[in-house]
């Protein structure tokens, strides 16, 4: 009797632990959007300094980052139908979404290492000019959050096998897959104001 | 040898008077202590109740404890910088190189700022916002010891140059390119400073976004938004602003250091960087910084006058209205910082405007502590010495500030004696002493005894006459033209006599601290006169005074339902006792985790200001792996069974 009280009083805490992480998980993005605001904010000031160096129209190639681009919907339309698995508690399919995420978003990193180890061969490199400084800043704060993405995703695949869909783990990959739409947003931005508008 | 070492040589020892001073001083003072916990046995104690302790009552008595140490720290600067200025005229150059006059007031700064203020007020946050809205925790009890060990590291940074490096920061607390530089400040000076502010920073983040969670999920059943005490409606709004700013300082930190490591060009003066968008970006956080350190005191205010009142708080709508209003402007009036930029008419005229308009909220708090003691029934208890005190010098202060915002004045008095006296009396006389007000006032609650009252009395008005004398000679140098950070001036500017009567000043203020020590050592003597057995021993209104003094580990035995404001008071009055149904507790266990990982960031912090790249590495990957262990720790909780509880509260209430 005593047993099934103390799993009551934790399971109430479990549940009412995870409405609050949700919260507290917002709060949190919305602190890191405002930080990728600020680096925003340089680049805008910084795209025309480009002190005798290339600018943007010479140096981006739009097919290239419009697959990164497509690469990256993609990865979030996998992780959302990863998280409708997650509901119906099917873990097989999760991983099996999540484990294409994780190769979309591994590829996306690839290719925007690609583009900077090739800008930088050039002599383009972020030392070069005001305006590239914050185009790899920007850009580069960006892929570090896919990278701490990717090892999160790792992380949580590994933990679902072994341990399930609790109630803990599935809080754990909502939380995820919101970081993970996130960053797709941002991306959006940075394909517009950084690509777009730099070629146009 | 660099590879092991990266740039950091036998030369970075200690071997100046200040650094070897400083060094000894920190070594003995380490020493000291250990010996007496060994000499007490008390280690275990230290480790087990106190260092991993996820209870925010213990994690709360930390953060003030520390803040206490620094503030001796940066009022031995202030010190020095006084006692430089008094006596370097004409052929007489003080005892300070230029050089080391600069670090010491970057440091000053830096400190009062980000360790000693923001500590008290983390602290008193801590202590208070859980119980006073009936919770037991704060949401997130691991990220509120990571944050408290982020600003130990933090605190640690800005004392390491002692050790290491013998050069702080010559800059300026706020390290303004192209002087903080590669270029201009080659030294680790600069770097010190940035991973002390990133890493106390983060810090300040991650509490704030506790706090808020802490405040809008777990409040006692009933207490709607407008019940809420108002500490807890301005600790929300200077929350608020903590995560709306802190995300902008860590990316300019981030930039500022990307730009001395990588020898990137944000800020440079050349290769197309722009260092007045650093100007702009910092003090976008630094102007609401102000804010989040003035907002906790003023709901520390709105508690102490109305219990000393003894009456429901006047206005109570218009004050959180207030609160909320000078959060939404803060965020628009950081340019008033640079109006000598050269921004133009138009932005200079705007933020002019908005900066005036700040005085209109902060004039509403003014008027309702006012009228909440007309017609009361006045106490005059130490928290109301230091509440009118406050009244006093803020309104005067604020007063010289809004002369400032008119850019016309401000081209004038901009970087002069009289914005320093101007920000002085805003964060002392504002901020500091709703701290010492808090800390009088909630002292009994945490520690069973309320603090001795004539000492207290002493403390306050040595405090209250040295920071006139030391402020009010500043505020007419400023208008004399008196630049700030000035270590020489020519005798004929005829300066000496009012710098010395303010040298005097910082005296007094030094006898009033002094009182304050001798007013705990006074109180721990004679704790059994003062004892509170109640938990209410000033007839409080808000919940925090429904639990014994100090409150049980899970605060609540039953978590209160709320009516109305000022829930205690009116359960007071009804004088229903309902008998209650006890039930089981759940509670985080202790946890060293959080300080693993702050010792990890330490390791990488250190690794980047002395450029050892297998340390950063080393610290990042520790950190990564502590953060991960933990996330996947399934045995984080604890349950006080219902019996146990009803115990427990039999125990407090036969005494």
């Amino acid at each position: 009797m005593e047993k099934e009280l103390e799993n009551l009083a934790l399971k109430n805490f479990e549940i009412e632990k995870a409405e609050k992480d949700h919260f507290g998980f917002w709060v949190y993005l919305m602190t890191d959007l405002l930080s990728f605001a600020a680096v925003f904010a340089a680049f805008a000031v910084l795209r025309n300094n480009t002190f005798g160096g290339p600018s943007g129209r010479e140096l981006f190639s739009l097919p290239f980052v419009l697959i990164e681009t497509f690469i990256l919907l993609t990865s979030s339309f996998t992780c959302g139908l990863a998280m409708l698995a997650a509901q119906d508690g099917d873990k097989k399919k999760v991983i099996t979404w999540f484990s294409t995420t994780f190769i979309l978003g591994a590829s996306f990193l690839v290719m925007e290492f690609t583009e900077f180890h090739k800008l930088i061969v050039e002599g383009n490199g972020p030392q070069r000019s005001g305006f590239l400084t914050s185009f790899f800043a920007l850009v580069g704060l960006h892929g570090l959050h896919i990278f701490i993405g990717l090892l999160w995703m790792f992380i949580a695949m590994v933990m679902t096998q072994k341990r399930g869909l609790t109630i803990k783990s599935k809080s754990n990959l909502t939380r995820l897959s919101l970081f993970w739409h996130f960053l797709d947003i941002v991306w959006i931005f940075i394909f517009t104001i950084v690509y777009l508008m730099g070629v146009m | 040898m660099s590879l092991l070492f990266g740039r950091l040589t036998l030369a970075d020892l200690p071997h100046e008077w200040f650094t070897v001073g400083g060094t000894a001083t920190i070594l003995l003072g380490l020493l000291g202590i250990a010996a007496l916990l060994t000499y007490y046995k008390r280690w275990k104690w230290l480790w087990q109740e106190w260092f991993t302790s996820t209870d925010p009552k213990k994690i709360g008595i930390m953060y003030i404890l520390f803040a206490a140490v620094m503030l001796f720290r940066g009022a031995l600067d202030a010190a020095m910088i006084w006692a430089q200025q008094a006596m370097s005229v004409g052929s007489n150059h003080g005892y300070l190189t230029p050089a080391h006059f600069q670090q010491i007031f970057t440091a000053h700064g830096d400190i009062m700022v980000f360790f000693v203020t923001m500590g008290f007020l983390s602290g008193l946050l801590n202590l208070l916002i859980p119980l006073q809205i009936g919770a037991r925790d704060l949401a997130y009890p691991f990220l509120n010891t990571l944050a408290f060990w982020l600003y130990v590291a933090g605190a640690i940074f800005i004392n390491l140059f002692f050790v290491f490096g013998g050069n702080f920061a010559a800059t300026g607390w706020l390290s303004l390119p192209p002087l903080s530089g590669l270029a201009y400040s080659p030294g680790v000076g600069v770097d010190y400073w940035i991973w002390s502010l990133q890493i106390s920073g983060v810090g300040s983040l991650i509490a704030g976004i506790n706090f808020i969670v802490t405040i809008l999920k777990m409040r006692a059943p009933g207490m709607t938004l407008m019940k809420m005490p108002l500490f807890v409606w301005t600790s929300l709004c200077s929350m608020i602003m903590v995560v709306s700013i802190f995300p902008i300082l860590a990316a300019t930190l981030g930039m500022l250091w990307l730009d001395r490591y990588f020898g990137l060009h944000f800020f440079t003066s050349d290769f197309g960087g722009n260092p007045m968008m650093y100007i702009n970006l910092i003090w976008m956080w630094g102007h609401p910084e102000v804010y989040v350190l003035i907002l906790p005191s003023f709901g520390i205010y709105s508690e102490v006058v109305a219990t000393f009142s003894q009456k429901k708080l006047f206005g109570y709508k218009s004050l959180v209205g207030g609160a909320l209003g000078i959060t939404a402007l803060s965020f628009l009036v950081w340019a008033h910082h640079f109006f000598t930029m050269g921004a133009g008419a138009n932005v200079n005229a705007f933020f002019g405007i908005m900066t005036g308009f700040i005085a209109l909220p902060t004039g509403v708090q003014i008027f309702n502590w006012i009228s909440t003691m007309y017609k009361g029934r006045i106490i005059y208890s130490q928290p109301m010495h230091w509440f009118f005190g406050f009244l006093a010098t803020f309104t005067f202060g604020g007063m010289a500030g809004l002369l400032m915002s008119s850019p016309a004045a401000d081209y004038a008095l901009h970087n002069t004696l009289f914005l320093v006296a101007h920000f002085h009396t805003m964060i002392i006389g504002g901020a500091l002493f709703g701290i010492f007000a808090g800390i009088v006032y909630w002292f009994p609650k945490f520690t069973g005894f309320k603090l001795d009252e004539r000492w207290g009395r002493r403390a306050f008005w040595f405090w209250l006459v040295g920071f006139f004398l030391s402020f009010a000679p500043l505020y007419m140098l400023g208008f004399l033209g008196a630049t700030r950070r000035l270590d020489h001036y020519d005798a004929s500017m005829g300066w000496q006599g009012l710098f010395i009567v303010s040298a005097v000043g910082i005296t007094v203020i030094g006898v009033g601290a002094l009182c304050q020590v001798i007013q705990i050592i006074v109180s721990v003597k004679n704790r059994k006169q003062n004892l509170d057995l109640t938990g209410d021993p000033w007839n409080g209104r808000t919940l925090e005074w429904a639990t014994s003094s100090p409150p049980p580990v899970y605060n609540f035995a039953v978590i209160p339902t709320v009516q109305t404001r000022d829930a205690f008071w009116e359960q007071k009055q009804s004088k229903t006792i309902t008998k209650p149904v006890y039930e089981d507790i759940v509670l985080p266990r202790n946890t060293a985790m959080g300080m693993y990982v702050s010792a990890f960031v330490f390791l990488a912090g250190f690794g980047l200001v002395w450029h050892i790249t297998w340390l950063i590495f080393f610290g990042l990957i520790g950190t990564v792996v502590c953060i991960v262990m933990r996330a996947l720790d399934q045995n984080t909780e604890y349950i006080i069974p219902a019996v146990e509880v009803e115990r427990m509260e039999q125990v407090w209430k036969k005494n």
